[in-house]
């Protein structure tokens, strides 16, 4: 392929965020497939060693804007300073994040570059041709389609987090490039005052070992008290459905599937959800599923490892207390 | 303040299970399901009224779509807007979202003068989110996503809350400006009676390609840089080990069984 495969490094707070080093592994792979180089681009007010960072996961090289008007996002500058460094390079793709700073940036980059863009990616391949294949979930994760961009340049993609594995940091050397592009105050209609940071309760959903999902079954006060007590017995964090945040046992932040996370725990519980892809898109990569639903004919039970029919009442107290016996032991 | 909203009619997402693939010419099957207005684009379409009833000013909806979405354009103006524009032309079929936002642009320049553009942040059927964005770069206008508070300072500007993983940007935002909305905006009013009555007296503008002047080489499918070349339904393939009976004993032996396959 003649040009390089590019990872738009997202920062916040001069922290790399997760999804960023995940799309260096899946750039990684697609690079060697198709003998690129991967370079990534970060935009920063202060690089430090974040470059180094990139490299020791993985990336040839690594292109940097430094400006101090690129501390916080700001969509009007960053749009000019990734447009134009990718017009000076011409990388053959660009894999940004769906976070959602990159849904707020990626959009309008390549609305200005004319070119394509998926969203929300889940799996991505290269063909030996350099066409990237994107695969997009639609109509609530119960359809997907394979996505291309034949002509225009670069090939563009918004990577879902949690998707794709982060890779490990190894020893090796890379080149780094400052780039000069033209960032100008004037240019901002849409200014970022401040960020108001909102701490998660618990532990973060996409770091924990054990998920429990409460979908609408386990939406009543006493149910949702035991699935509390499960997840704490386990040391689970706890996640749900859509219509578990509706009801108001769950918080948006910890909704999975197509319009929350994705998770990928070794572990993933899910208790009265009745496995509507919506949902399942989200914990499809768990290592094992267990699945407790009062329906016998519950979609779920064709989508999970172990499935336990009962009603949650019946079922978590014996459950709690099996756990609790085996953690004795 | 003139307030554009753009909606469109999508296939009910509650319906969303009867959606299948046809495995020979690989399109998407929706026959029988019912068409509403885009959830989220209910959301925008009531601030901009919540706007109108504070500050005076015109509601128009605009859309781009099929015939059939006449009928989203009807029942934005039983919510209350005041005009729809119905942008439906076969040239537009195959649009991407460069496209839409493209053609949406054009449709809108129509419609000057204005002060905010609102969208739901994304449709529950692509749900890509990318069209608001884009349409705020054709119209050279700026763009705010996932927006779940608007204040409008005065004509000329508006602080607005952007909804983060964890927490919210707050941005200030010159006006016009394209703002793309979350749920966590409003709760959208009901229908009533009164405003289905009072829609049929309102007018819904029909526009084609040539009304809004736009480069042919820019929609539908020529003017798509994306291609869909295949779609499927995804398949989770696991164990599926159930237990049922007397509860105690299907717990039991699920536990154990976890054990054995070492999840435990």
């Amino acid at each position: 392929m003649p040009g390089e495969v590019w990872v738009y490094a997202e920062c916040r707070d001069g922290r790399l965020m997760d999804v960023s080093i995940e799309l260096l592994g899946g750039g990684r792979r697609l690079a060697d497939k198709a003998k690129a180089s991967l370079a990534s681009i970060i935009l920063t007010d202060n690089v430090g060693s974040l470059a180094n960072e990139l490299i020791s996961y993985g990336a040839d090289k690594v292109y940097v804007v430094e400006h101090p008007l690129l501390k916080t996002y700001q969509s009007d500058l960053y749009t000019d300073a990734l447009s134009e460094a990718v017009s000076k390079y011409n990388p053959e793709i660009l894999l940004i994040g769906a976070t959602s700073i990159g849904m707020d940036l990626a959009p309008r980059v390549a609305a200005r570059l004319k070119t394509g863009l998926s969203a929300h990616v889940v799996g991505l391949d290269i063909d030996e041709h350099g066409i990237l294949k994107q695969v997009v979930p639609g109509f609530g994760g119960g359809v997907m389609a394979v996505v291309t961009c034949p002509k225009a340049r670069p090939q563009m993609a918004t990577v879902r987090p949690g998707v794709l594995p982060k890779p490990e940091k190894t020893d090796r050397r890379g080149e780094i490039i400052a780039v000069d592009v033209k960032i100008s105050e004037d240019r901002i209609k849409a200014k970022t005052l401040k960020i108001i940071e909102e701490k998660p309760l618990g532990k973060p959903l996409e770091e924990a070992e054990i998920v429990v999902g409460v979908g609408l079954g386990g939406c009543k006060p006493d149910t949702f008290n035991l699935i509390k007590e499960l997840a704490e017995t386990l040391g689970a964090a706890i996640g749900g459905t859509r219509p578990a945040v509706d009801e108001g046992y769950i918080t948006e932040n910890q909704m999975i599937g197509q319009s929350g996370k994705t998770v990928r725990p070794k572990i993933h519980i899910a208790l009265g959800a009745s496995g509507a892809m919506q949902y399942m898109v989200g914990v499809m990569d768990s290592k094992t599923i267990v699945a407790v639903n009062k329906d016998p004919n519950a979609p779920i039970f064709k989508m999970c490892d172990i499935g336990i029919v009962g009603d949650l009442n019946d079922v978590l107290p014996i459950l709690i207390e099996e756990i609790k016996q085996l953690r004795k032991t | 303040m003139n307030i554009i909203v753009c909606i469109k009619q999508v296939p009910d997402p509650r319906e969303f299970s009867k959606i299948t693939i046809d495995p020979v010419r690989k399109t998407i099957v929706r026959e029988g399901i019912q068409a509403v207005i885009n959830p989220l684009d209910r959301h925008a379409l009531e601030e901009a009224l919540r706007i109108r009833e504070k500050y005076g000013g015109k509601v128009t909806v605009v859309s781009m779509g099929p015939p059939q979405a006449l009928e989203a354009c009807k029942e934005a103006l039983a919510f209350g807007a005041d005009e729809a524009v119905l942008l439906c032309d076969k040239l537009l079929a195959g649009s991407d979202t460069l496209a839409t936002a493209y053609a949406l642009s054009k449709a809108i320049r129509r419609l000057k003068p204005y002060n905010l553009i609102l969208c739901g942040n994304e449709t529950v059927d692509g749900s890509t989110g990318q069209v608001p964005p884009q349409l705020a770069e054709f119209l050279e206008l700026p763009h705010v996503t996932r927006v779940r508070r608007i204040e409008l300072v005065d004509d000329g500007k508006a602080i607005v809350e952007s909804v983060l993983e964890h927490g919210c940007r707050v941005v200030e935002v010159k006006l016009p400006a394209v703002l793309a909305v979350v749920k966590e905006i409003n709760t959208p009013r009901i229908l009533s009676v009164f405003g289905i009555v009072a829609a049929a007296s309102k007018k819904i503008i029909q526009w084609s390609v040539s009304d809004i002047e736009a480069d042919i080489g820019m929609i539908g499918l020529e003017g798509s840089p994306t291609r869909v070349t295949d779609v499927f339904t995804p398949e989770i393939k696991r164990r599926c080990e159930i237990f049922k009976g007397p509860v105690e004993d299907a717990v039991k032996q699920a536990v154990r069984r976890l054990r054995e396959i070492g999840a435990f």
